[in-house]
């Protein structure tokens, strides 16, 4: 290859998705490109135009439009456009502008074809929307569930590894400065012994050894001391044997059962027959600890507020190891959320033990995130109390009000901040009876105002937590009943959705807006999962869905014509999307000591996040368009 | 000091000297390279096929030195086509120094094997026939072929050229307002390929080489008719 088509290879290679294919393919690619200069500002691709070639970026920028005119992408150095025209009939929909000096590689048709059908990852990447973001979101799925957690995680050194012939002392003196509890006994495999072969493994010279058995400190006493033996004994002499072993890809389950079914403390555990480590009890107790089922199981037998504040670092570890484990982002916020609400139990249990029971009967109620069991490791309270319509505020309310008050203080001592709009049973608005509540749910569906229902939108995502559940499904009845009737609650509730929007997705060190604007960081939550899941709450709503969670929503939706065929599909994938990586920075926030938040700095995001991010703000985008189209707003009577 | 003036003489009519030089030529090759001609001087740049040329020397007087490598890249105002480009190194009459070995990247095992420019004499004149001309500081390249030719052949070798440093130096050193720049006391803008591509935001490359410095020769070109001139621009106004 020519060394003016080596630069060019060299330059392509680095960038994706071209930095993933084969020498070969490459090759290819850099031998049959053409180069073509644009001075800043000067068109590059009009509108219905048929163009052969996709578009590599060799320096400068390139803004691609929509037909009205709109910003569709801004692409930098080493990134390509083009690619959808190819994909269709070869008529650019998008057209496009440099707006730096910007010197172009073009990529003939036929090798972009014969790339998409010899490179999966290339395909993959060029695709529209849906199949990226499915591939991305599928392949992590698959991915968690090999990932049903393995031994092998939890061995953090060597074994410590003791030949038969040494003494006990010496064998204590090793253990002593290896400062472990148990060392593995072997020596030098002689006989080709059928029955010993499966303790027999080779190491890095080529020797081949047995494993013998394990000594542990209880050894030391039962075996030495109690029988009053010496320590130049032979270790071989006080070994226990044949050792109870696991391999190391066996689930940490199957290691606990197997130390419960042989009684014992310490597991060598093997990589095919060598000795990769010991497993502890306690190694299995610590990691357990950290589960979030262990920890709801906690959280009921605390005895006070000031004990569940402190279970709040494990909510923490719990969440972090659920992200490492591979949950996806409905498994873990319904585990947040569950832990949400078992706090909240707790703390309403406790408050009725020193207050006394409750004059007449309430059902504690979660708004927004904790009723959608979509809650993350950031997360406020928003709640509210729906009392018995023989509620006399006269003569209970000092009651409800103290109530209200514990709950809300001691979930904030556990890490759920008090809610900025207020939104919780402590105001007395949202301490109500069940018939004032439901006077507020018709008033809002019946008469709606967008900028009252701004504040009141996270009402329309309810669930009951503790006490009379009946009172908060009256509730969801009479929601699901009343607002597909009424277009014009429909129709705010769309226009709030759109009110939210996301970036067009990043551009060199920045995250790029839909003006051309650059910013350094992105909300995650504000501008991707909040506005989806309103979005997909106006649909909700209109299909009479009792639904909370955005998901199950989703399932709801899909049984009905509300969106066009797939559109709900990619909202899906683009909704678990975002919220990983939401879900993953925060862990990662947490790993690294910082206080987790919902912003996302672009540095911090891997290429083939920010690809995928891009197509699912994408997705978000259409998705308000089509909301603003499907619910207009009725003309004024 | 070298001047960048243009040479007047030879602009009046470069059709005319090709068809002169293509009714006495003894060698065929010549005579058939000469005969094609080159584009008419009022076809529009945009519509020129164009061809890329960049060699390497053993020095800078065509008398003394010799060619080593030349490199060509076919292209026009809209698409450069570097998979269509060619390149030959050549043995130079002369053994190379050491200095120059350094220089050019080209090693002597490489040169010994390489063939004189008598034997690839053909293909380069066939390559070349029809294509206006494009290299950066076009007195080398015309020198080096003209004299080179003359030397095997006996007959030389001239033909129109654009010269992206001509067109450079019009713009950053003949000017009004760079020659009252200069008047004032400014620094002279450089003319070198690289220093003129960061004008236009054209990448830097790594290697220098034939192939390589002719891609960017190509590229400058696009990038200054872009700025300075419109496709429209006859060639026979830029040509040298």
């Amino acid at each position: 290859m020519s060394v003016e088509l080596q630069e060019v290879r060299e330059h392509m290679g680095r960038h994706a998705p071209f930095d993933t294919l084969s020498d070969e393919l490459l090759d290819e690619v850099a031998s049959n490109i053409e180069v073509a200069y644009f001075k800043a500002g000067t068109d590059i691709h009009h509108y219905g135009q048929t163009i052969s070639e996709l578009c590599y970026i060799r320096q400068g920028a390139v803004d691609v439009y929509r037909r009205n005119g709109e910003l569709y992408s801004r692409r930098g150095e080493g990134e390509i456009f083009g690619q959808f025209s190819l994909l269709r009939d070869n008529l650019v929909r998008f057209p496009s502008q440099a707006i730096e000096d910007t010197l172009l590689y073009y990529i003939p048709a036929e090798v972009f074809r014969r790339l998409c059908e010899e490179d999966d990852n290339f395909a993959d990447f060029v695709e529209l929307e849906r199949p990226r973001l499915e591939a991305t979101v599928d392949k992590y799925r698959r991915n968690n569930d090999m990932m049903i957690t393995r031994v092998r995680k939890l061995v953090t050194r060597r074994p410590v590894m003791i030949e038969a012939s040494a003494s006990v002392q010496q064998a204590a003196q090793r253990m002593r400065e290896e400062n472990v509890t148990s060392a593995l006994i072997y020596e030098a495999s002689t006989s080709v012994d059928e029955s010993q072969a499966r303790y027999t493994f080779t190491d890095s010279q080529g020797r081949a050894w047995t494993l013998i058995g394990i000594l542990t400190d209880v050894d030391f006493r039962n075996r030495v001391l109690a029988a009053g033996l010496a320590g130049n004994l032979p270790v071989i002499d006080i070994v226990s044997r044949p050792p109870r072993t696991i391999q190391s890809d066996e689930s940490i389950h199957e290691a606990m059962l197997c130390m419960l079914r042989n009684n014992i403390h310490h597991l060598p555990v093997l990589h095919r027959r060598y000795p990769v480590g010991v497993l502890h009890l306690s190694d299995i107790v610590r990691y357990e600890t950290n589960s979030s089922l262990y920890l709801v199981n906690n959280i009921f037998s605390q005895p006070s507020a000031k004990g569940l504040a402190q279970l709040s670092t494990d909510v923490r570890a719990a969440f972090v190891r659920m992200v490492s484990d591979g949950a996806d982002s409905r498994m873990i916020g319904s585990a947040l959320s569950t832990i949400g609400r078992s706090f909240t139990r707790r703390l309403l249990e406790l408050a009725e033990e020193e207050l006394g029971p409750p004059p007449v009967p309430y059902c504690f109620m979660a708004l927004g995130s904790m009723a959608r069991n979509e809650q993350v490791i950031v997360s406020d309270q928003d709640n509210a109390l729906v009392l018995d319509d023989r509620f006399d505020a006269e003569r209970h309310d000092d009651y409800f009000a103290a109530l209200a008050q514990r709950v809300s203080d001691g979930l904030a001592a556990c890490g759920y901040a008090y809610c900025k709009g207020n939104i919780m049973a402590t105001n007395p608005r949202w301490r109500q009876p069940l018939s004032v509540w439901k006077r507020y749910f018709s008033e809002w569906i019946a008469r709606p105002d967008p900028q009252a229902l701004l504040d009141s939108s996270i009402f329309f995502d309810l669930d009951a937590v503790h006490g009379e559940e009946t009172f908060v499904e009256q509730l969801q009845d009479l929601v699901a009943e009343q607002a597909s009737q009424s277009p014009r609650f429909l129709a705010a509730m769309a226009r709030n959705a759109l009110n939210r929007k996301p970036p067009l997705g990043f551009f060199r060190g920045f995250v790029m807006e839909n003006t051309g604007e650059h910013k350094n960081s992105i909300n995650l939550k504000r501008r991707g999962t909040a506005p989806m899941v309103d979005l997909i709450r106006v649909h909700a709503l209109a299909c009479r869905s009792r639904a909370q969670n955005s998901f199950a929503r989703l399932d709801d939706i899909a049984q009905t014509q509300l969106l066009p065929e797939g559109s709900g599909e990619r909202i899906r994938y683009a909704l678990e999307f975002i919220s990983m990586v939401r879900i993953r920075h925060q862990a990662l926030d947490i790993e690294e000591e910082r206080d987790p938040d919902n912003n996302v700095e672009p540095e911090n995001v891997s290429s083939e996040e920010r690809h995928n991010l891009k197509d699912a703000f994408l997705v978000l985008s259409n998705a308000q368009k089509f909301l603003g189209f499907r619910y207009p707003m009725p003309r004024s009577r | 000091m070298l001047s960048f003036r243009l040479d007047n003489s030879q602009q009046r009519s470069w059709p005319d000297y090709l068809a002169e030089r293509a009714a006495v030529a003894h060698d065929p090759r010549l005579q058939r390279f000469f005969s094609t001609g080159c584009p008419a001087p009022d076809t529009p740049i945009g519509e020129a096929p164009l061809l890329a040329l960049d060699m390497e020397t053993t020095g800078l007087d065509a008398n003394r030195h010799a060619i080593v490598s030349i490199g060509l890249v076919p292209f026009t105002l809209q698409r450069i086509t570097p998979g269509a480009s060619r390149y030959w190194v050549l043995k130079p009459p002369r053994p190379l120094t050491e200095s120059s070995i350094a220089y050019h990247h080209i090693t002597h095992s490489e040169i010994d094997r390489a063939p004189d420019l008598s034997d690839i004499a053909e293909e380069l004149l066939e390559a070349m026939a029809g294509r206006l001309i494009v290299a950066h500081y076009y007195r080398l390249e015309r020198s080096f072929l003209d004299s080179a030719f003359e030397a095997r052949l006996g007959e030389g070798l001239r033909f129109p050229m654009l010269d992206t440093m001509v067109l450079e130096a019009k713009r950053y050193r003949h000017s009004w307002r760079a020659r009252l720049a200069s008047w004032v006391g400014k620094p002279q803008a450089s003319i070198r390929l690289q220093d003129s591509r960061d004008r236009y935001g054209l990448p830097a490359y790594t290697s220098h080489h034939a192939l390589t410095d002719a891609l960017a020769t190509a590229e400058l070109l696009q990038a200054q008719i872009a700025y300075h001139h419109s496709p429209q621009t006859p060639i026979g106004s830029l040509w040298v």
